[in-house]
């Protein structure tokens, strides 16, 4: 049993790219945390990554026997990369979120898979000796029942982020998860305390814990508003990471270990990160509680003043400088190119063009970002909203661009707020505010705006993309 | 009990490793701008599709026809979970590249 007795020269080279492996792994996620490295970063952990695959079809022994079905396990790879590459290269960039999670989803299902195959082949001598309560088993457990919730989680999140699958906001919810976690818990000490000769005998009572986990994961992530979808997917993503790491454990096999635990810790790190960029604690957002307030704004609602295409032009064409404020809403009609075209148009007509990106705009933290720089615009206009905020008393004109919560006073103002205490971009403090919006609507976090209300603002309706098109025409005119 | 205690002794130096691990993982990114949190989670989800590397293990010892099936299945997830990890933070990265 002990490492020296398997020592072989396949074994050794095995284990020394599983360290490689590892060692590119903590590289990749250090640079991928730079913006100038970052790129590279992801490259190094891919490389890592076909280092660990290749060592482990080529060099795995178990029991001395090596790795068969190479066959089929190349097809699958294959098939895998085919799809995955592209659905990945295809999809539109407003859209990746969902992408991410989709993909998450798909690793914990492959380590739930894992777990339900290793079940019925835990050693009779271990049981003999120890019963079914020993680590062996519970990494398997642990394994499926993490893996099973981030793969249905995931599901639910893509689903939800893709507009298909609507909130499920009922208060009793929370009761109901907790008692599920509970009866897995149960569940898991059930197994593992019964008295039988071989695990496979207990297969039937495993699939119960499956379907379990299934609804577990469900129910985690219905109630959990679109707006905390983010923080969610984070949150699963993690927890795949850590399904993979008790795969570590199962085969003792450093290298799951590694890449497991540093994206389960590193993704818990980033989804308190990203809570607190929202201002919301991760407890809040895990049991849902979000909405039931707001009460005082939906009163208040006074008139909105609108404003004609030629006026917007106008206003903008002689300003000093105006900072444009982009929404999801802008990335959903794909204008961020023909917005980059009117700033440009401004530019050279002496404006100072300005985009206030505020960290949570779009549908993930840091999304905004990518997608304005898919319009190719220069990294100095994009300005983050703490920095920006001084500077609003000094700014002629604020555009918002299918923007909401991210500018909503209500976050200052209305301490019955769900968003109160969210930083924002003090879109109000500008001297003039242009709203460019499809209708009404409310944002994603489903709550009114008392900005579109304010004496100094506009509304400009329409689609973003045709609206912004008619703009650049005008200020072309001028 | 006996059995963890076994467990816990057979894979101790692994289990220091993971304590350690996790607080690398935290430090390694506690620093990431929030621009980057977007890249750095799709990032992170193509590492942990590592569990891949379970899968052919699985699928490399399967011998019934349904394991063959289940472990076929699991390295075609895995696979996606890589890939499409990678691809798509590279392509958010990309852009990031061009500006200068």
């Amino acid at each position: 049993m002990n490492d020296v007795s398997q020592f072989s020269a396949g074994i050794s080279v095995l284990e020394i790219t599983y360290i490689l492996a590892s060692v590119l792994f903590i590289m990749g996620l250090k640079m991928l945390s730079h913006p100038l490295t970052a790129r590279r970063g992801n490259i190094l952990a891919a490389i890592g990554m076909i280092m660990a695959i290749l060592a482990t079809i080529l060099f795995h022994r178990k029991d001395g026997m090596q790795i068969g079905n190479i066959g089929w396990i190349i097809l699958a790879i294959v098939i895998g990369t085919a799809i995955g590459w592209v659905i990945a290269k295809r999809v539109k960039m407003t859209a990746m979120p969902q992408l991410v999670s989709f993909f998450n989803g798909m690793g914990g299902a492959a380590a739930a898979l894992i777990s339900i195959m290793e079940f019925p082949h835990v050693s009779q001598e271990l049981i003999a000796r120890t019963g079914m309560a020993n680590g062996h088993v519970l990494a398997i457990l642990l394994g499926l029942v993490i893996g099973t919730v981030s793969w249905a989680g995931s599901m639910i999140a893509f689903g939800k982020l893709d507009g298909w699958i609507g909130d499920l906001r009922v208060r009793a919810m929370k009761y109901v998860n907790l008692t599920i976690m509970a009866v897995i818990i149960g569940f898991v000490v059930y197994i593992m305390t019964r008295d039988v000769q071989a695990s496979a005998e207990l297969m039937p009572l495993v699939i119960i814990l499956f379907v379990i986990a299934v609804a577990y994961g469900v129910l985690f992530v219905m109630p959990i508003g679109g707006a905390d979808m983010p923080v969610v997917i984070s949150l699963l993503n993690s927890f795949t990471g850590v399904a993979a790491a008790m795969g570590g454990f199962l085969y003792n096999n450093q290298a799951m270990l590694t890449g497991g635990i540093l994206v389960g810790s590193a993704g818990t790190i980033l989804t308190i990160l990203m809570c607190r960029a929202m201002n919301r604690s991760l407890l809040n957002v895990i049991i849902g509680v979000f909405g039931g307030g707001g009460q005082a704004a939906e009163s208040a609602g006074g008139a909105i003043k609108e404003i004609t295409v030629s006026d917007a032009a106008v206003l903008l064409s002689y300003s000093k400088k105006v900072v444009v404020v982009p929404g999801y809403g802008l990335a959903v009609a794909q204008a961020q190119h023909i917005c980059h075209e009117l700033d440009k148009l401004l530019d050279e007509k002496g404006v100072e063009v300005k985009y206030a990106i505020h960290p949570v705009a779009g549908r993930m933290p840091g999304h905004m970002n990518v997608l304005m720089a898919e319009a190719d615009v220069p990294y100095e206009q994009l300005v983050e909203s703490d920095e920006i905020n001084p500077d609003l008393p000094n700014t002629d004109v604020i555009v918002v661009i299918g923007a909401n919560d991210v500018v909503n006073p209500a976050a200052e103002d209305d301490p019955s707020s769900p968003i109160y205490g969210m930083p924002i971009v003090k879109a109000r403090d500008a001297r003039n505010i242009i709203v460019m919006k499809r209708g009404m609507g409310k944002g994603y976090a489903a709550i009114e705006n008392m900005l579109f209300f304010n004496d100094k603002t506009r509304m400009l309706f329409g689609d973003a993309k045709s609206t912004l098109q008619a703009l650049v025409n005008e200020v072309k005119a001028l | 009990m006996e059995g963890f205690l076994e467990f816990f002794m057979a894979n101790k130096g692994t289990i220091f490793m993971v304590i350690l691990s996790i607080f690398l993982g935290i430090e390694v990114i506690s620093h990431v701008p929030a621009i980057l949190h977007t890249p750095l989670m799709s990032g992170a989800n193509a590492i942990h599709g590592v569990v891949i590397i379970g899968a052919i293990i699985v699928m490399g010892h399967a011998e019934t026809t349904g394991a063959m099936i289940l472990g076929f299945l699991a390295v075609v997830l895995g696979t996606l979970n890589v890939v499409g990890g990678f691809v798509v933070t590279d392509r958010m990265l990309e852009m990031f590249k061009k500006k200068k």
